[in-house]
C-alpha cells in the first residue's frame, strides 16, 4: 500500500465565462496547475481567501466539477479516465461535507431518509437494515436516534452539520472532502464539530481534505497545510511549521492578519497589512500572482512564475526570491 | 437597579438602562434583549460579543429604534444619548439623530447599499439631508470621504455602482457614508464578518485610525473574540438576551468571571497547542433568547451549574471595579491576575 492515497498532478479547472454565443469568452482559471499528494490517514488542510480555488479543487477531486486537464490518481487508479457511471460508484469511497448545512439537506426528507439515501444508492439493503445503520450513524455523530423522523428545519445549524456528516459517513468512505464545514456555525459549535471530525478520523481511519478560510481551525485539525492563492498552491508544510515559520510573504500576511483573542498579543504585534484587493481570477497578474500585493516583489516577479520548491525539509514554497540557502524573505 | 455599574465614568455619552426588546411570535414572546444596561463614554470602543441569538444585534438596532414592529417592540428601558431618551422621542427627532449623530454599519454592505443607485447619489444624499450641502458641496464632501476610507481614485469610482466594487471596497463605502456627518457614535454590527482575513485587517485598521482622528465612540458588535481583543477598550459578553459579563478588555481576557466567557475563550483553537489535542467544547446549543423559565439560561450547558442555577436567576455581581458577572458563583470563579 502506497503512502499517498491521492496524487494530483498539474490539475487545471478553467471555467469559460463568455457571454457571447460565438467567439471566445475569457477563462476563469479557478485551479491553475496544482500538484499535491494526500497521504493515507492524514488531514491535509487547504486554506486561502475567496476566489483562490480551494473549493473548486475539492470538488474537482470528486469530479463534482470536471477538471480541464491534469491527473488525479486515487489509490493507484486514474479518476479522470473513469466513465460517469464508474465515477459515481467510486464516490462510495470519496465523500463530501458542505459548508452550508441549510442548503445541502433536502427540506422535504426526514433525517432518516437523508442519511439512508447514500446507503440505498450504493448497496442493496433491506429497509430494516438501513434503518439500524442510520440509528448507529446518528449515535456516532452525536444525534439522538429518536429524531430520525424529524425534518432538517427542526434542527440547529450544528445539528444539521452533524446530519451532513452522518450522510457522508453512511457508506463508510475512506476519504472526505470537508468544504468550510464550520464557517456557518457559532464559535461554541465550531469546537464541537472540529472535535467530532477529529474523533471520527481516528475511529474510522479516514483521510481528510479540510478546506477553510479559517487558518486557526485548519492549524488545529491538520497534519499538513497547503496555502492557495489565485488557483495555485503557494506553500505546503507540516501544520506547525507552516504556522510558526511561514516562508511565503502571502502566508506571513495571512497569519499576521488573523486577530488573536489576547489583548496583550494584539497590542504588541506588528501586522503585515497587505495593500489592495485580491485580483480577479478572471485576469490574474502575470508571473507570480501575488506580486501586485507583495511587499518584497521585484521586477522579475512580474515575469516568471515561481514553482513550489522544497526550501526546508518537508516545507515547500513558491517564491522565486527565496531558496534553500536563503529561506528568509526578510533578509534577501 | 444597576446603578453601581455606572461608577466608572461620570458623564457617559450613551447610557442604556434596563433595555428590553421583545418579539411576538407564533410560539410566544421571545425576549431577544432582556434587561440590558451599559454605557459608553466619548471616544471609547465597546466590544459586544455573543453567538447567534444572544441579542447583540438587536441591542444595536434598539438604540436607533430600528426594530421592525411588529413583530418587535421595545418593552422597557431607556437609551440616554447626550441627556435625552431616544426611546421616548418622537420619530422625527430620532430621524435627525440617525446617520448624523449615531450611524450604523452592517455585516453585508450589499444589503445596505441600493444596487440601482450610483455611489455618488447614495453618499451625497446623507450630507445633503443632514448637513444642508448643495449638490456640488455634497459631491466634494463625498469624494473627500472616499479618499479618507482608502479609495485611490475617488473622482472616478464615485460614479460607479455598488456591484462594481469588491466586498471590502463596499464596506469602505459604507464606512464613508456612516462617518460622512461626523457622528458621535458608530455602531458597527459584524463589519468584517463577510470579508477575507487580509481585507478584515485593512477595515479594522481603518476603523481604528478614523476613530483616533475623529474621536467617535464605537460600539463594535462581533462574534469574534480576536477582533475585540485588538479593538475594544471594554467588552460586554451577551448570552440569551442578557449581559453575562462586562469588564475592561485586558481584565476580561486575563480574569474572566463567568463560565460562559471562559468556555468561549477556551473553544477558540490555540495555534500553540499540542498535536492531536481536543478542543474545549461547551456542550449543547446556544439558547436563542431568555425564556420566562426560572434559573440561569446557561445552566443546561454549564459545567459549573448547581441546583440553585436551575432554580434562581443570578444577579449581575461586581467582582472588581468595573467588572461584572451574571453568575451565582461569580466571586468564586473570579481570579484576579497576579502580576
Amino acid at each position: 500500500m502506497s503512502e499517498d492515497l491521492i496524487k494530483i498532478r498539474d490539475l487545471k479547472v478553467h471555467y469559460r465565462t463568455g457571454r457571447r454565443l460565438f467567439g471566445s469568452g475569457s477563462d476563469v482559471r479557478a485551479v491553475d496547475g496544482v500538484s499535491l499528494d494526500i497521504r493515507r490517514g492524514e488531514t491535509l488542510g487547504l486554506v486561502g481567501e475567496s476566489g483562490c480555488g480551494k473549493s473548486t479543487l475539492g470538488r474537482a477531486i470528486l469530479r463534482l466539477t470536471e477538471p480541464t486537464s491534469g491527473s488525479i490518481s486515487y489509490d493507484g487508479e486514474d479518476l479522470l479516465s473513469l466513465s460517469g457511471g464508474e465515477m459515481r460508484r467510486r464516490r462510495k469511497r470519496l465523500q463530501m461535507i458542505f459548508q452550508d448545512p441549510y442548503a445541502s439537506l433536502d427540506p422535504r426528507m426526514t433525517v432518516g431518509q437523508i442519511i439512508a439515501e447514500p446507503i440505498r444508492t450504493f448497496e442493496s439493503v433491506s429497509r430494516r437494515d438501513a434503518e439500524s445503520r442510520v440509528t448507529r450513524l446518528m449515535e456516532t455523530v452525536g444525534l439522538s436516534p429518536k429524531f430520525i423522523r424529524r425534518y432538517p428545519h427542526e434542527f440547529s445549524g450544528g445539528q444539521r452539520q452533524r446530519i451532513g456528516i452522518a450522510r457522508a459517513l453512511a457508506v463508510e468512505p475512506e476519504f472526505l472532502v470537508a468544504d468550510e464545514p464550520i464557517s456557518a456555525l457559532d464559535v461554541s459549535i465550531q469546537a464541537q464539530i472540529l472535535n467530532l471530525l477529529q474523533d471520527l478520523r481516528a475511529e474510522q481511519r479516514l483521510t481528510y481534505l479540510f478546506i477553510s478560510h479559517d487558518l486557526r481551525a485548519v492549524r488545529h485539525i491538520s497534519d499538513r497545510i497547503a496555502v492557495m492563492y489565485l488557483g495555485r498552491v503557494v506553500e505546503l508544510a507540516d501544520a506547525r511549521d507552516l504556522y510558526d515559520d511561514p516562508l511565503m510573504p502571502y502566508t506571513q500576511a495571512l497569519i499576521s492578519a488573523l486577530p488573536v483573542p489576547d489583548p496583550k498579543v494584539e497590542a504588541r504585534r506588528e501586522r503585515i497589512t497587505l495593500k489592495g484587493e485580491i485580483p480577479s481570477p478572471l485576469d490574474p497578474p502575470e508571473g507570480c500572482h501575488f506580486h501586485t500585493r507583495c511587499p518584497y516583489a521585484v521586477e522579475s516577479c512580474k515575469r516568471s512564475t515561481p514553482q513550489l520548491v522544497e526550501i526546508k525539509p518537508r516545507h515547500f514554497a513558491a517564491c522565486s526570491r527565496i531558496g534553500p540557502g536563503t529561506p528568509d524573505i526578510r533578509s534577501v | 437597579m444597576r446603578r453601581q455599574e455606572m461608577s466608572h465614568s461620570i458623564d457617559p455619552m450613551l447610557r442604556v438602562t434596563g433595555l428590553q426588546t421583545y418579539f411576538d411570535t407564533e410560539d410566544g414572546v421571545v425576549r431577544a434583549v432582556d434587561d440590558v444596561s451599559f454605557e459608553l463614554s466619548k471616544g471609547e470602543t465597546l466590544g459586544v460579543v455573543g453567538e447567534s441569538g444572544s441579542g447583540k444585534s438587536v441591542t444595536g438596532l434598539s438604540i436607533l429604534r430600528l426594530i421592525p414592529s411588529p413583530p418587535g417592540r421595545i418593552a422597557g428601558g431607556s437609551v440616554q444619548f447626550d441627556g435625552d431618551d431616544i426611546l421616548a422621542m418622537p420619530e422625527s427627532a430620532v430621524r435627525a439623530i440617525r446617520g448624523r449623530r449615531i450611524s450604523m454599519i452592517f455585516q453585508d454592505p450589499m444589503t445596505s447599499l441600493n444596487p440601482f443607485l450610483r455611489i455618488s447619489t447614495q453618499l451625497c444624499e446623507v450630507s445633503m439631508l443632514h448637513l444642508g450641502h448643495d449638490r456640488a458641496a455634497a459631491r466634494r464632501h463625498a469624494i473627500d470621504m472616499l479618499r479618507k476610507v482608502g479609495f485611490s481614485d475617488p473622482e472616478r469610482r464615485i460614479d460607479g455602482y455598488p456591484h462594481e466594487l469588491s466586498g471590502g471596497m463596499r464596506q469602505r463605502v459604507m464606512i464613508a457614508m456612516a462617518l460622512s456627518c461626523g457622528p458621535e457614535l458608530l455602531i458597527a454590527d459584524e463589519p468584517t464578518t463577510a470579508l477575507d482575513v487580509t481585507i478584515q485587517a485593512q477595515i479594522l485598521e481603518l476603523i481604528k485610525q478614523l476613530k483616533e482622528e475623529t474621536g467617535t465612540s464605537v460600539m463594535l458588535i462581533t462574534h469574534d473574540l480576536g477582533v475585540v481583543a485588538g479593538m475594544a477598550d471594554r467588552v460586554i459578553v451577551m448570552y440569551a438576551g442578557r449581559i453575562f459579563e462586562s469588564a475592561p478588555t485586558a481584565e476580561i481576557f486575563a480574569s474572566p468571571a463567568n463560565p460562559y466567557t471562559i468556555g468561549l475563550l477556551r473553544s477558540v483553537p490555540d495555534p500553540t497547542h499540542e498535536e492531536g489535542e481536543r478542543l474545549y467544547q461547551i456542550p449543547g446549543t446556544p439558547s436563542s433568547a431568555s425564556s420566562e423559565a426560572a434559573g440561569c439560561p446557561f445552566a443546561e450547558r454549564c459545567g459549573r451549574a448547581e441546583a440553585i442555577c436551575r432554580r434562581e436567576q443570578p444577579r449581575l455581581t461586581e467582582v472588581a471595579s468595573g467588572h461584572h458577572s451574571y453568575c451565582h458563583f461569580a466571586k468564586e470563579i473570579y481570579a484576579p491576575t497576579r502580576i
